[in-house]
This record gives structure tokens, C-alpha cells and sequence, in this order.
């Protein structure tokens, strides 16, 4: 008869422990702003407050744009690395992974120097310009993750054979790539789409240098002057993440079953 | 001038030249298959002429057009490939009717093709499935009508039956001669299994190392190989070592035993080594005489496969297979019997090249 084994157990309940104790500890303290009972107060007062909206409201619209720049220099640079480029993967995994090695402040000094009034090409002369130099910041910050998801969904299909049967049949580079390519590694895509999702949301760095009112500026501004707020802020931004997290493994799980023959 | 007109044509890979000079005129209509082991260079053939490989040099031409610079898309060639490639996101009907989206035909006429092509391929109800729901075979014959769904002048097939298993592959090959024969669709298949070559061909093409070594007919190629090449890989030959003594009177000596072929050796003298090719079939044991050649040797194994019994003899230092239908009541020879090798002369084929 096999012996019941605590190690791994005991292991178990230590992360867990790790991990959940501050997040119950969180959600306990959001919950006690009305002195002597818990309540859902400091989220009502968080909701409730139009900079929250406005903030959470400006990110989102970043990150859907960001997703939409992201993909679209991603997904065709990937494709085309794998069709006709392999021996440039290599080069390509490790620009991709530049953001995670050059601090995202070093990023924001670059950006600043490069596209400042005076410059060629002077972004940060206007708010637009601005929100456009931010999307891009971000596109930088979520490359590696993004072009990883999507390289990841391009090997797992016939990259080569699907163009070339698409490409005997009259089709064109751009039919190919909307109809054959995309629908093909749409999981891959949202799989990538959501951690940029995550990345952009709760982003601080780049947003507070180049002065634009996104969720995480706001975040730091609650978290300074207020005690239960922050808490609750806290609580709502993981909750946005792991649904995040939670979609990629819905999507994660519909490719597995429709690969399946 | 015929339908398809491949002239000269090279393809080279850095330094390394894996397509010789390679010429072929198909009429229209034809059903041509190129027979080879891997590396032959069979599949780089075929993808030159689709246009997935750039063209070292030469031409190829398709109904007076020179397209060897044509990007794959303005070719008018359809291709079916070993791996099916069918779009997954596509149902079985939007993976037929892609092509002529693409061609921007009307949706009524796109119906109409698409219902054409599911009647052809015998999978009327099958419209709305996804590829992953489909066996091998079926996959294969919806890349087919997909392939066909445009109308290519030219339709070529990439190894189509090597994912499948044996009893399928066998259908379906009966399948695609049938339709294409019905089509009349001018055809180019690529195989390395010599069955699928010899029993869907009007003509074969043999290649070794980038280099055509026979075109021919089925019946051409396997009864009458002209390279020591060809008569090992299509059918199962002996191939024999001899040496030429008298090349008018088309005379031999294999093992130190002589032996005469039907008319002169061309090409030869007394003394050339040469190799003789005798397929197994050919050969029967019995008595010494009449008009037929004759060799001594010595029973060397008797495998009885079922319907076949196949018989090694040994002629001094080479050996001899022999394949017979198994006959209940002919006794069989025993190891180490005597035995006379005899075979109709013509049947005895001196290959070209060096002995």
C-alpha cells in the first residue's frame, strides 16, 4: 500500500499560505472602512469616483489599442520570420526580449529625448501625440510576451503548407495572412492580447513620465493619500488580471479541443 | 508543341545541385508521375513548376506560356499536398469554395462549383463539417475538389496517399485516376512507392540524384528498365554481373557459364563488363533445351510467401530469385538441389551504363 506523503502537501499549503494570506489580509482591511462592521464601502467610494472611471476607462482604450498596433506589427513579422526568414528567429526572439532586460524608465527617458518639441518628430507636443507615444511604449512593453504567444501559435500549424495551398489557389499576401494565418491562431492572438490586457492596466512608469491620466498613476495617487481605497484598488485590479488570465485558459482550452482529430 | 514544355531545367542550392537539366513535354490530358527515392529531386520538380522554388535555369511552359517567373498565384496550377492542408478554421465547403472566393466569383456560382465538387468526391452530407472531423482519406479527396474547384490547367499532387494506410491508399488511388480521367486534367503526381506510379500512370518518370534515368510507360519502365537504377527501383530485379564476348551475336558469360540475348549488344565490345537485369517472374526451373536460355546452378532457399514461392539459386559467386505461383501439386525443390535457370532470351536485358 503507497504511504501518504506530507512533503508535497506540506509544500502545498506553504505557497498557498504565501500567497493568500496577504490577498485575505487585502481584502479584509478594504472591507473595514465603516468603523465596527465590514462593508463594501471603500469599493463603493472607488467606483463611485470619476477619476477611477476616467483613468480605468483611458487605460482600457490604450490597452485595445496597444493590442491592435501589437498584433498587427507582430503577428505578419512572426509569420514572415517562420515562412521565409527562419534563421533570423534568434534575432528576432532577442530584440523581442530587450524590454524585459532595459528597465522601462531607461525606455521613457529615450522616448522623451527622441520625440520631445524639439525633436524631428515631436510626439509630446500634443496629448494625442502623447497617447500615441504611449501606445507604442506599451506595444514595446508587451512584445515579448505578445510575439511569444503568437510565435507559439504559428508552430503549432502548418505555417508553410497552409500558405502555399492558399497561395496555389490565387490567393494574395494580404488574403492569406486575414483569412488563412489570423483565423488559424486566433487563440494565440487573444492568449497574447490579454497579457498586454494585464500589462497596460496596471502599468505605472510609463504613463506617470509622459503625464497621462491612466489607472496606474491613479492607483499610486489613491495609494498615497488614502488608507482603505488603495486596498480595494488593489483587490479590483487583481480581479481584472486573473480574469485575464482565466479567458486565456478558456481560449487555451477551446484550441486544444479544436485541434483535436 | 506539347501542353507542358520543361526545357534545361537546374535548381541549385548554394553549391549543391539537386536538379539536373531536366526536360519533359506532357500532352494535355496526361497523367504523368515522377518516381523517385527520397533526394531524387522529385518534389523540388514539382514545387519549381508550382513556384514555391525559384528556377536556377531552364523554362517550363504551360500551354505555350512561359510561367517560371509567374509568382504561384498566377500560375493556374492547383496542387494537393502530403499533408492535406486543409484550412482548419474552414468548413469542407468554404475550404472548396476559397479558391473561387478568391477568383471573386458569384455566390450562386460558388454554390453551384462547390456542390459539384462534394458530389465528385462522394461527400455530399459532409459540406458543414470542420477538417479535424474528417478520416485521412476524406481530408484528402476535399483537398482534391479543392485543388480541382478552380479549374487549374494543371493539377499536381504532392506524395497525396503516403499519410494514408494501405487499404485507403489503394481507393483513393483508383479514385484519382478515375476523376481524373473523367476531368481530363492535365496531371503531375509525385510518389516514391513504384505501385502507385506503375498503376496510375500513362507515363513514369524515374529519377536518381536530380537526373531523369527513364520516362516511359508503366509497362516500358518495368519491363524494359534501361539503367541499373531504374531495374532496382521499379519491380524487383536480379541484376547480374557478365561480361560481353561477343557483341554481334549478342553472347554473355555470367559466372563462367554462356548465355545468349536476343539480337547484338549495342554499344559494346568483347570484354565490356556489363550488368544484366532478369526480373524474378521470368525465370522458371526445369530440364536443359529447347529455345530457351538456359543456366546450371544450385538451390540455395525456398521461401514459400502463400500465393508465391520464391527460389534462390546460386550460379557460382551471384545468386538468382525466382518467383513462381504456388502450385499444390508441383513438389518443390529442396536446398541444395541442382537446378536449370530458364528464361526467354529476350527477357535477359542488358542495362546501360558501367557494369
Amino acid at each position: 500500500m503507497k504511504k501518504p506523503t506530507f512533503g508535497p502537501w506540506l509544500a502545498v499549503i506553504l505557497g498557498a499560505a504565501y500567497f493568500l494570506i496577504p490577498l485575505i489580509a487585502t481584502v479584509e482591511f478594504s472591507m473595514r472602512m465603516k468603523r465596527g462592521e465590514y462593508s463594501f464601502e471603500a469599493y463603493r467610494v472607488v467606483l463611485g469616483d470619476p477619476r477611477f472611471q476616467e483613468s480605468l476607462a483611458y487605460s482600457v482604450v490604450l490597452a485595445l489599442v496597444t493590442i491592435v498596433i501589437g498584433v498587427l506589427l507582430v503577428v505578419p513579422t512572426a509569420y514572415w520570420v517562420q515562412l521565409r526568414l527562419p534563421k533570423l528567429r534568434p534575432v528576432v526572439e532577442f530584440v523581442t526580449l530587450l524590454p524585459l532586460v532595459i528597465p522601462a524608465i531607461v525606455i521613457v527617458f529615450g522616448y522623451l529625448r527622441m520625440y520631445n518639441s524639439q525633436s524631428w518628430l515631436p510626439l509630446t507636443d500634443s496629448r494625442r501625440g502623447t497617447d500615441l507615444l504611449l501606445a507604442f511604449g506599451y506595444v514595446t512593453l508587451a512584445l515579448p510576451y505578445l510575439y511569444r504567444s503568437i510565435d507559439t501559435g504559428l508552430r503549432a500549424i502548418d505555417v508553410r503548407t497552409l500558405t502555399e495551398a492558399a497561395e496555389s489557389l490565387g490567393a494574395g499576401p494580404m488574403t492569406i495572412l486575414f483569412r488563412v494565418i489570423f483565423p488559424n491562431i486566433r487563440s494565440a492572438i487573444l492568449s497574447g492580447a490579454f497579457l498586454t490586457f494585464a500589462i497596460v492596466i496596471g502599468e505605472f512608469t510609463f504613463a506617470a513620465l509622459l503625464d497621462r491620466p491612466a489607472f496606474g498613476p491613479y492607483l499610486q495617487l489613491v495609494g498615497a493619500n488614502r488608507a482603505y481605497e488603495p486596498a480595494a484598488l488593489a483587490i479590483i485590479a487583481f480581479v481584472v488580471t486573473w480574469a485575464c488570465m482565466g479567458l486565456i485558459q478558456v481560449f487555451g482550452a477551446a484550441r486544444g479541443a479544436a485541434s483535436k482529430t | 508543341m506539347s501542353f507542358i514544355d520543361i526545357r534545361g531545367l537546374k535548381k541549385s542550392f548554394g553549391a549543391t545541385t539537386v536538379v539536373h537539366d531536366f526536360d519533359l513535354s506532357v500532352e494535355r490530358g496526361e497523367f504523368i508521375s515522377f518516381l523517385g527515392p527520397s533526394g531524387c529531386g522529385k518534389t523540388t520538380i514539382l514545387r519549381m513548376i508550382a513556384g514555391f522554388e525559384s528556377v536556377t535555369a531552364g523554362s517550363i511552359a504551360i500551354a505555350g506560356k512561359e510561367i517560371s517567373r509567374l509568382p504561384p498565384a498566377g500560375r493556374d496550377v492547383g496542387m494537393v499536398f502530403q499533408a492535406y492542408a486543409l484550412f482548419p478554421n474552414m468548413t469542407v465547403a468554404q475550404n472548396i469554395a476559397f479558391g473561387l472566393r478568391v477568383a471573386k466569383k458569384s455566390a450562386a456560382e460558388i454554390r453551384t462549383r462547390v456542390a459539384e465538387m462534394l458530389d465528385l468526391i462522394k461527400l455530399p452530407a459532409l459540406g458543414d463539417r470542420y477538417p479535424y472531423q474528417l478520416s485521412g482519406g476524406q481530408q484528402q479527396r476535399v483537398a482534391l475538389a479543392r485543388a480541382i474547384a478552380v479549374k487549374p490547367q494543371v493539377l499536381l499532387l504532392d506524395e497525396p496517399l503516403s499519410a494514408l494506410d494501405a487499404k485507403i491508399r489503394v481507393s483513393l488511388r483508383e479514385e484519382i485516376r478515375s476523376l481524373q480521367k473523367e476531368l481530363g486534367i492535365t496531371t503531375i503526381f509525385v510518389t516514391h512507392d513504384q505501385e502507385e506510379a506503375l498503376s496510375m500512370s500513362d507515363r513514369i518518370v524515374v529519377l536518381a540524384d536530380g537526373r531523369t534515368e527513364q520516362i516511359g510507360s508503366p509497362f516500358e519502365v518495368y519491363n524494359w528498365p534501361r539503367t541499373r537504377f531504374v531495374a532496382s527501383f521499379v519491380g524487383t530485379l536480379n541484376l547480374l554481373a557478365a561480361e560481353v564476348i561477343d557483341a554481334d551475336a549478342g553472347t554473355l558469360r555470367i559466372d563462367g557459364l554462356s548465355v545468349a540475348t536476343v539480337g547484338p549488344i549495342r554499344g559494346r565490345v568483347a570484354g565490356d563488363r556489363v550488368t544484366v537485369a532478369l526480373r524474378p517472374e521470368a525465370v522458371t526451373l526445369g530440364p536443359a533445351g529447347g529455345d530457351r536460355a538456359d543456366l546450371p546452378g544450385t538451390v540455395e532457399e525456398v521461401s514459400f510467401l502463400g500465393a508465391v514461392v520464391r527460389i534462390r539459386v546460386r550460379l557460382g559467386e551471384q545468386t538468382v530469385s525466382i518467383d513462381g505461383f504456388n502450385q499444390p501439386k508441383v513438389a518443390l525443390p529442396a536446398k541444395g538441389d541442382d537446378a536449370v535457370l530458364r528464361f526467354a532470351r529476350e527477357d535477359l536485358l542488358v542495362l546501360e551504363g558501367d557494369g
